[in-house]
């Protein structure tokens, strides 16, 4: 493999964006929520992903854990409430919204396996998108310089940063397992946001995915 | 002088308590009684109310503003007592958050209080006296049902929204647990559903204050002519304390000096927060009325949403109300625990909140002063909620 470990241009790509603006993944993850659901979006940042639902008559709540961002949120009129994904999960009652939504924040949780189990408690389906550790630059990067990873999207040095769980698609697929989880869909992307090939097996997905995207429901 | 130097005038909110000026006032006979809590029927009784903006023709534009506990239906225009601007024209106004272009802004002095709507210091009809202690007492909830009363009275079927601060926003959530159906956006700013073990001592000690005052005379002031000017103030002086911060008296005052570059040696208010104290408390014994005070500061202690309910979630159960809870990071009198308390409810019953926590030094009274965050956020959900309402398209702008 010929990378060049030193180089700044050896990074992930930098988020993706359709030509309207919007961040790739989370079209993505609008596109497996069905018009007219009751979602949850858990770490809503600035309302993004929430405001591109509620174009599609979708009923949206958020959490999310920074002051800014909720604020930000609240004034722009959505429901967002200021809490994180481990806390604030547990009050919701059972079949409370149709989605719940974890798009880049699974990583940053404490108790990963608890807020997936509590997402598909409270929700009948579950849309989960992390950034994929198993991707070839990532592997490079601690192989070849020997230092925890940083790129563009993920920019903290390892004694600064949010994310304390990071995981491959393989990890997560085993994650899912355990849980008695069931896939309904599973989307990766590659560095410029498009969906790699749908037959390609697990393991070019899992060197060759940047980030991921499942679409859950619960066991049978 | 080191006492509490009170003027000797007759309480001008006593004038108020039957004829009010500048306010509307809707009367209820004999056949329409408020059925309280405590288990007495008043009848009869009144409500003075003001209203700023347009009703529209579909009567959905309404916004019940609710006062907190000294405050009164004088919201954003200038107060008959003192001439001092409405204690909420920051918020409510053309323009404003609460835009009176827009919607029907409608605010009642609670029942219990001193500037219209009947309570201890009006003319109790039986004995052609003041109340005073005969007055029976008050809670939340007969204030909220006093002003469902009242809505019915003016044919407003449904509220677009309920708002209001402190005592306000425990109206607010009465409103939203007593009538679901009537509310379709609840704004509860630095509020609780119970009054906390701290904030009852609190207002006990300025009870105590009043009735210590040997003017009080067992609540019979207004009959025999005298007036607990001392007690009522040294109540606001300590309730005043709990409205601020450390920080924010730190801020304003520091350990300056009132006039003066050196201590007197003496019990004057040498410093300035001491001099900032007795000004608040001196003048606001010259607008409200001191048995008004037991009276409301008693309605305060007694609530207790989840008492009501089962548990808090089955006080909002099935609410299609959506809500707005902000909360003041240095609010110690009702701090951010309690609303989140609110939003873990609401969460419970699935309800559509919003919640934000405002970071300012102002402490309790910020969520009256110029906080342009809170704007900000007042000013996005109700336009988020108007569009759901279908308010926008009929609206003027």
């Amino acid at each position: 493999m010929n990378v060049r470990p030193d180089s700044r241009d050896f990074t992930m790509a930098r988020t993706a964006r359709t030509p309207g603006g919007a961040r790739i993944d989370l079209v993505v993850v609008a596109q497996m929520i069905d018009q007219g659901a009751k979602v949850l979006d858990v770490g809503c940042g600035d309302g993004e992903l929430l405001k591109l639902l509620e174009s599609r008559g979708v009923d949206g709540r958020g959490i999310e854990l920074s002051r800014e961002g909720v604020n930000e949120c609240v004034a722009k009129g959505l429901a967002v409430i200021q809490g994180d994904a481990d806390a604030d999960l547990s009050d919701y009652p059972d079949d409370a919204f149709d989605f719940v939504v974890l798009s880049q924040t699974l990583q940053a949780t404490r108790h990963p396996r608890r807020v997936l189990e509590h997402m598909l408690r409270i929700g009948r389906h579950a849309v989960v998108s992390f950034p994929n550790f198993g991707h070839w630059r990532i592997r490079g990067e601690l192989m070849f310089a020997g230092h925890m990873p940083r790129t563009d999207n993920l920019p903290e040095t390892w004694y600064d940063t949010p994310n304390i769980h990071f995981c491959t698609i393989k990890d997560f697929h085993q994650l899912i397992e355990v849980i008695g989880a069931h896939i309904d869909r599973a989307v990766a992307l590659n560095a410029w946001g498009t969906p790699l090939r749908l037959n390609a097996p697990w393991w070019f997905w899992n060197l060759f995915g940047e980030q991921a995207v499942f679409l859950l429901s619960r066991g049978r | 002088m080191a006492e509490l130097s009170v003027t000797a005038t007759r309480p001008g909110a006593a004038n108020e308590a039957d004829n009010p000026r500048q306010s509307l006032v809707a009367r209820f006979g004999p056949e329409q009684p408020l059925q309280l809590d405590c288990g007495i029927a008043l009848a009869p009784f009144q409500i003075a109310y003001k209203t700023y903006g347009t009703l529209n023709a579909a009567r959905t534009n309404t916004v019940l503003v609710c006062h907190a506990l000294t405050g009164d239906q004088h919201v954003a225009s200038a107060h008959p007592v003192t001439g001092k601007q409405g204690w909420w024209e920051t918020m409510v106004g053309p323009g404003k958050p609460i835009d009176t272009d827009r919607y029907f802004v409608l605010c009642t002095n609670v029942v219990g209080g001193c500037m219209g709507s009947t309570g201890p210091a009006s003319i109790n009809p039986k004995t052609g006296k003041p109340w005073g202690l005969d007055f029976p007492v008050i809670t939340i909830r007969d204030m909220v049902r006093s002003q469902a009363m009242l809505l019915d009275h003016l044919g407003i079927e449904t509220l677009f929204a309920v708002a209001g601060g402190s005592m306000g926003g425990m109206q607010v959530l009465q409103w939203a647990a007593s009538y679901p159906d009537r509310v379709f956006a609840a704004l509860p700013i630095a509020a609780a559903t119970r009054h906390s073990a701290q904030n009852i001592a609190f207002h006990e000690v300025g009870r105590q204050a009043i009735m210590a005052d040997p003017e009080w005379r067992g609540g019979r002031y207004l009959i025999e002519e005298t007036n607990p000017r001392r007690g009522l103030a040294v109540a606001r002086m300590g309730a005043h304390i709990t409205y601020l911060s450390d920080a924010a008296l730190h801020r304003k005052f520091g350990r300056k000096f009132q006039d003066r570059s050196n201590p007197t040696f003496s019990f004057d208010a040498d410093f300035e927060v001491e001099s900032y104290l007795r000004h608040q408390g001196i003048s606001f014994v010259e607008r409200f009325d001191a048995n008004s005070y037991l009276y409301l500061t008693r309605a305060m202690d007694y609530f207790d949403l989840a008492a009501d309910y089962s548990t808090l979630a089955a006080a909002f159960k099935n609410t299609q109300t959506r809500f707005c809870v902000i909360s003041f990071n240095s609010d110690w009198l009702f701090p951010t625990s309690e609303s989140r308390a609110i939003v873990h409810a609401l969460n419970a019953s699935s309800a559509r909140v919003s919640f934000a926590e405002i970071v300012t030094d102002k402490g309790h009274d910020a969520f009256l002063l110029d906080e342009p965050e809170l704007f900000a956020i007042v000013r996005g959900f109700l336009g988020s909620a108007a569009t759901a309402r279908g308010l926008v398209a009929s609206g003027r702008r």
